[in-house]
């Protein structure tokens, strides 16, 4: 793992070039994202950086303190982004709890399980395997729970009519809005689900890459990405399931009423 | 079976409404538009949250789940609503057996395959009718039940209700702003004034 050639701060800087160039051209255009292009790469090179120095401590003084304080802090700001991607938010800490909770059951107890049964480093919290496998996890159920969220929220809106009519029949609140709850967790999973049919023909997934440019056999990354899909998958399935269930009965109070006014508007 | 009683009920912009409609009756709500009369349909239904005690036959409402009250009390909103794309997904499987209704409102065995798309307003509004009686319910609240419908079909409409009403001894609450209408069908006559209900001259 040696052989790695390293990259210079003379060498990123060619690379931010292109990153000018891009910003250049989209002033030119008039397509008003050049700030926002430049303020996000300036994001980039800051945030990895401080992640860099964050990560070489921890793995300096592996402690499971430390590690679950770093945990923690992952999981609070992928509740917060999910509940921040949302067009129409749950009034009070709702979504926010809701959020956090489902991916605390979903990516946190999937990375637990891969620690412990399947990679099995020493000690099991071992940063250098953890903190990559939680941030892969978390990063991919927040996605799927905040598309299908959105998607819950906004087909509840629309179909307000139609749910109130199947309830006013005499359905429950889960028969009434069974096939929007259904699509709702699709809209979530399908990304997922399409990543792994395409993984290795349309894309080279990023993870198994990265161990491929850090000398690794190409074999030995394939193993590690086919264990990384199937956890991330698994994660965000259960993830979604858990969010839709959670928000879709805090619409409905105890008299199965819809109560669209718990949602910010 | 059917008395629908209701005591200090308070609803989301009204009341406290305390008012019976006796078993077999019809009572015919009106009101200028936006008095709170589906509101307080809404609120018999229990659709919305409201204060006070509806009562079904001396029963509370709270003594039941709320989808056994709404099979009892039935609600049908003034427009109706659809989700799968044929006719006959909406309706259980045993409607042949009120057929007769079905045939009085207009239609052949042939509308259950149908596609939702090809009817009319009016046409919705009445199998939405339908689809309400064939849960039996004990209280019809009837909202505008016959607002998008030709002359030929009110009459049609208000036979069958006045048919259901007569077979099952059921209470009705009728939301209607057509007075000829309401002298037809209706037993009683309340109004909204103020906020509150009285009695109609």
């Amino acid at each position: 793992m040696n052989d790695i050639i390293q990259l210079s701060p003379l060498d990123l800087s060619f690379a931010a070039l292109l990153i000018l160039a891009l910003a250049g051209l989209s002033f030119r255009l008039k397509l008003g994202l050049g700030k926002r292009i430049l303020i996000s790469a300036a994001r980039t090179v800051i945030q990895l950086t401080l992640i860099g120095f964050v990560l070489k401590a921890l793995f300096a003084h592996v402690h499971i303190l430390w590690m679950s304080t770093m945990a923690l802090t992952m999981l609070l700001a992928a509740g917060h982004e999910v509940t921040s991607r949302q067009k129409h938010k749950l009034r009070g800490a709702w979504g926010f709890s809701i959020g956090t909770t489902s991916m605390f059951v979903s990516a946190f107890s999937v990375t637990v399980f891969a620690l412990v049964v399947i990679i099995g480093p020493d000690p099991w919290y071992e940063p250098r395997y953890a903190i990559p496998l939680l941030g892969m996890l978390l990063g991919n159920t927040m996605n799927g729970i905040s598309l299908s969220a959105n998607h819950l929220t906004q087909n509840m809106r629309s179909h307000r009519a139609v749910i109130e009519t199947r309830l006013a029949l005499g359905q429950t609140k889960s028969e009434a809005i069974a096939d929007i709850r259904r699509e709702s967790i699709r809209t979530g999973l399908i990304p997922i689900v399409n990543a792994m049919a395409a993984a290795g023909i349309v894309s080279l997934p990023g993870m198994m890459t990265g161990q491929i440019l850090a000398g690794n056999l190409p074999l030995d990354a394939v193993r590690y990405q086919i264990m990384i899909m199937f956890m991330v998958s698994a994660g965000t399935g259960f993830g979604t399931l858990a969010a839709i269930w959670m928000t879709s009965h805090r619409l409905f109070d105890d008299r199965d009423r819809l109560r669209l006014d718990r949602l910010r508007s | 079976m059917g008395r629908l009683e209701t005591g200090g009920l308070r609803t989301l912009c009204g009341g406290p409404f305390s008012f019976a409609v006796e078993h077999g009756e019809c009572v015919a709500l009106s009101g200028p538009s936006g008095c709170g009369k589906t509101l307080l349909l809404r609120a018999l239904a229990d659709l919305d949250p409201s204060e006070g005690t509806v009562l079904l036959d001396g029963e509370s409402r709270n003594e039941m789940t709320a989808s056994q009250w709404r099979r009892k009390v039935g609600w049908l909103s003034a427009e109706s609503s659809w989700w799968f794309d044929g006719v006959g997904a909406h309706f259980s499987k045993d409607w042949k057996k009120s057929f007769h209704c079905l045939e009085k409102l207009g239609f052949g065995e042939d509308v259950m395959g149908w596609r939702i798309e090809r009817l009319s307003t009016g046409e919705k509004q009445r199998l939405a009718l339908f689809r309400l009686l064939l849960n039996e319910p004990q209280v019809l609240l009837l909202d505008e039940p016959t607002a998008s419908l030709d002359v030929s079909n009110v009459w049609k409409a208000e036979e069958v209700i006045a048919d259901y009403r007569k077979s099952t001894g059921a209470a009705v609450v009728w939301v209607s702003h057509n007075p000829e209408q309401i002298a037809r069908t209706a037993d009683r006559h309340l109004c909204f004034n103020n906020g509150g209900l009285e009695a109609a001259e």
